[in-house]
């Protein structure tokens, strides 16, 4: 029963702190060297990691269709394959995944030592908003970095796959960058790339709720660090579903 | 005329009744002590005279205005005027003690960087903070991070400071220095509220003081008429006859 309490409980908050987000957001000031400086540590110090994670997944992804194809003669089929996968699905789910492991448990961690050390009630008591001043840079930073850094992933990504195609699997990469243009569109890139922005608020909002609702000293802190964590995680996995299906209906239209 | 009046403040969590309908005012100029068992709820009411808690039921009058349904935005005009100063100091970690105390300037005031810088030079050299402007909240002792945390508070020259355990695990030395700090705050005719469990402090700063007990003002009096009833209630707390 306690798991329900605490989802409806987890819902509501949500729902109430990205109320205020909007509308303290679109009131002056909005503190702009603070969103840079969360720009950097949320976006610039997040690169090698999703450079890693991008480059091993399209080396991988290569791998595996090359040589599983290859006894059916599918070996060039592997850059359709692999940029497709990586633009529609594995680029930003990946990024969004590792910056819901990096991100959210910094920012979560973070906030949550502030509100027990009293800093949170000190914004207030200085006549300042936590809103303002903590939440809404780290959304913004959030939302600016998550999508470009899946941009840089897919290009990383399928530049993995290019690697392991030219060294495994014979392909030169004149053909393969040819096959991967002749695949993708801009729908498939889009369709990808619209993720990224709900993926982005998956993982910002709820890291600062758990974040700001830490109860029970510094243990609280490691016990919401977690949660928030496995929350952005399910998020964005359950949500990619929903939102790949939506996108499908909207490509139906268009 | 009253600074502070709080009027049947009533307030538990979850199933524990905490505040059973407290009342006292806090006159223009006054320090008043308010003291109390652990957990007898002194920093709750302490933090909802600037609206950082609401009471599920009563008053609060700020200048005589009620403040207790306020908003987060109209609170910040109350909060401007009466400072806070938290147990821990509650510093910033992340920035510097310049910065911890620049916060408030920049934010409410249209000094320049060269006035605000002024304005700390001379703040940090009242609280013997001196030379202390670039160092981290962490590199100072627990004493100096109470000091800051004053310091912080009261930059914008508020009417009214409220105080949570200013004096609580400091060594002599740091608790005369901010006895001290407290005194010259009061001839600048600051209105204050002391909560502690110093009583040493007590003496040395207050007017008046009352006893939060069993959620409710047991006793109150001037400092002068502490001793004069040993059998009371107030004086069987402070020997630690009676108590939570
Ligand atoms: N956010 C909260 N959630 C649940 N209970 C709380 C909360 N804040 C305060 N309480 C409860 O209210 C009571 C009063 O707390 P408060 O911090 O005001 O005590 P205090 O008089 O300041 O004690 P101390 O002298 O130890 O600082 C405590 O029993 C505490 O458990
Ligand atoms: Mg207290």
């Amino acid at each position: 029963m306690s798991v329900v309490r605490d989802l409806i409980r987890f819902m509501g908050g949500t729902a109430i702190l990205t109320k205020q987000v909007i509308s303290e957001g679109l009131r002056p000031p909005l503190y702009l060297r603070l969103i840079t400086e969360q720009i950097q540590s949320i976006g610039l110090m997040s690169l090698p990691l999703v450079l890693i994670t991008a480059l091993s997944t399209g080396m991988v992804m290569a791998l595996q269709f090359g040589l599983g194809l290859e006894k059916f003669g599918g070996k060039m089929y592997v850059p359709k394959i692999v940029s497709l996968s990586i633009i529609r699905e594995l680029g930003p789910v990946f990024t969004s995944l590792m910056m819901a492991a990096r991100v959210g448990a910094g920012i979560t961690s973070e906030l949550g030592s502030m509100k027990v050390t009293q800093q949170i009630d000190a914004i207030r008591a200085l006549g300042t908003s936590p809103i303002k001043k903590i939440v809404i840079p780290r959304v913004i930073a959030c939302i600016i970095c998550v999508p470009l850094l899946a941009a840089i992933a897919n290009l990383v990504g399928i530049g993995g796959g290019l690697l392991v195609g030219w060294s495994e699997l014979n392909l030169t990469p004149a053909f393969y960058w040819q096959k991967v243009l002749e695949t993708i569109t801009l729908v498939d890139y889009m369709s990808g790339m619209g993720k990224t922005f709900f993926f982005a608020l998956f993982i910002a909002l709820p890291a600062c709720y758990f974040g700001l609702n830490v109860s029970g000293g510094t243990r609280g802190v490691g016990v919401a660090t977690t949660t928030s964590v496995v929350t952005a995680s399910i998020l964005i996995l359950v949500g990619d579903y929903f939102l790949t299906k939506a996108f499908w209906i909207i490509e139906q239209w268009l | 005329m009253a600074v502070i009046e709080v009027k049947n403040f009533t307030k538990s969590f979850g199933s524990k009744l905490v505040h059973r309908g407290v009342s006292f005012s806090v006159n223009q100029g006054e320090c008043l002590g308010l003291i109390g068992g652990s957990g007898a709820g002194k920093s709750v009411i302490l933090r909802s005279l600037i609206g950082l808690e609401k009471p599920d039921q009563g008053e609060i009058h700020i200048d005589g205005e009620e403040i207790s349904r306020w908003t987060e935005r109209q609170l910040v005009e109350i909060r401007k005027r009466v400072a806070y100063v938290f147990q821990n100091g509650a510093l910033f970690d992340s920035m510097t003690v310049y910065d911890n105390l620049a916060y408030a300037l920049r934010e409410h005031t249209d000094l320049s960087e060269g006035e605000i810088s002024d304005r700390i030079r001379q703040q940090l050299e009242e609280f013997g903070l001196q030379g202390n402007d670039f160092v981290y909240p962490s590199q100072l002792s627990g004493g100096m991070q109470k000091r800051v945390g004053l310091a912080r508070s009261i930059i914008l020259g508020p009417k009214v400071v409220l105080y949570d355990e200013p004096t609580a695990g400091l060594d002599p030395y740091n608790t005369k220095k901010i006895q001290d700090m407290i005194l010259r705050l009061k001839d600048r005719g600051v209105t204050s509220v002391f909560v502690t469990h110093d009583m040493p402090s007590v003496y040395a700063v207050c007017d008046r003081v009352i006893l939060l007990l069993n959620g409710q003002i047991e006793a109150s009096g001037s400092i002068a008429d502490l001793g004069k009833d040993p059998e009371g209630i107030m004086q069987r707390f402070i020997n630690g006859i009676e108590g939570a």
